[in-house]
């Protein structure tokens, strides 16, 4: 089973790099750029085969080491 | 005062942290590697600055879960001072021992220099060397040094007296020029709720020598061993 796996900053926690690719992009002539967000993404084979077990697992990984919950959220995604 | 180092992959500032104590306690620093899962009967653990594991993922975060670190965090809980400078104050976050994060800074840009703090209170092992009030100079060398705590934690850490250390400009004054990587109340160093874990991001184990340019980070060094011998 693949698992996907989004980490964001939190809402509210000042974000210095997603703002400098903002102003890069605007530099660059993107007109109407705005609110740049950067984050994290991972891919990860699992063994386990069914998608509730596999949910549980990735949620543990998330909260002990994949995400510092303090600044990040995180979202997960599974397919077979 | 017998003191133990933990060393990681990529830490490079472990010398530095011993040659310190050394200098204050006349005793062997004792070096512990990071597969290590025993450390010896000691008074006090340093984790020192560097780049563990190459700062993956977040910096802090793969030595945080490393098997030494769960012995820290025991030893801690327990009551045993752990001193945690640089890297070793975003690991000791990332086990919880700490509250808050360090972020990227501010500025984006490595920050490496001299830089003014002031010593919020005497009433530490770890600052029973200063005097309340007290501004010292002491170099930072950082990338994630940017403290972040939501407002909630911040005023509690106020309430408690947990903040140990703030950038100010050598007048002592807060300003926010004098802040290197855009710290939230521009804090450079928290305690624990006892006061038994100190973490701070600028570097007093490379200003205990007049060749480092300045000797205030001596005291931090020399009030621990007065306290803990």
């Amino acid at each position: 089973m693949k698992a996907r796996i989004h980490i964001t900053l939190k809402a509210g926690v000042l974000d210095p790099q997603g703002k400098a690719i903002e102003h890069a992009l605007t530099g660059l002539g993107f007109a109407g750029v705005s609110d740049v967000r950067q984050g994290k993404y991972l891919e990860i084979d699992l063994k386990e085969t069914d998608p509730v077990r596999a949910k549980t697992q990735l949620d543990d990984m998330c909260k002990k080491l994949l995400a510092n919950t303090v600044i990040e959220n995180y979202s997960i995604e599974v397919a077979p | 005062m017998k003191s133990a180092v933990i060393v990681f992959p990529g830490t490079n500032r472990e010398q530095d942290a011993a040659t310190a104590l050394e200098a204050a306690s006349g005793e062997k620093t004792i070096m512990v590697w990071h597969r290590d899962t025993e450390i010896p009967a000691v008074d006090l653990i340093v984790v020192p600055g560097g780049f563990s594991y190459g700062d993956y993922l977040r910096a802090g975060a793969m030595a945080a879960h490393s098997p030494i670190l769960k012995t820290v965090v025991e030893r801690a809980r327990k009551g045993t001072p752990v001193l945690g400078i640089c890297n070793g104050f975003q690991i000791l976050t990332e086990t919880g021992l700490l509250p808050g994060v360090l972020m990227r800074n501010a500025g984006l840009k490595f920050v490496c220099r001299n830089v003014h703090m002031k010593v919020e209170t005497a009433q530490s092992l770890f600052t029973a060397g200063y005097e309340a009030g007290q501004v010292i100079s002491v170099p930072v060398a950082h990338n994630d040094g940017n403290y972040f705590a939501d407002e909630t934690t911040l005023d509690r850490l106020e309430g408690n007296g947990q903040v140990a250390f703030r950038y100010v400009a050598p007048s002592g004054a807060c300003e926010p020029e004098s802040n290197p990587n855009g710290s939230a109340r521009a804090i450079a160093g928290v305690f624990n709720e006892t006061k038994t874990v100190l973490g701070l991001m600028p570097h007093p184990e490379n200003a205990i020598d007049p060749l480092h340019g300045g000797i205030d980070g001596r005291p931090l060094f020399t009030g621990l061993v007065e306290a803990l011998s």
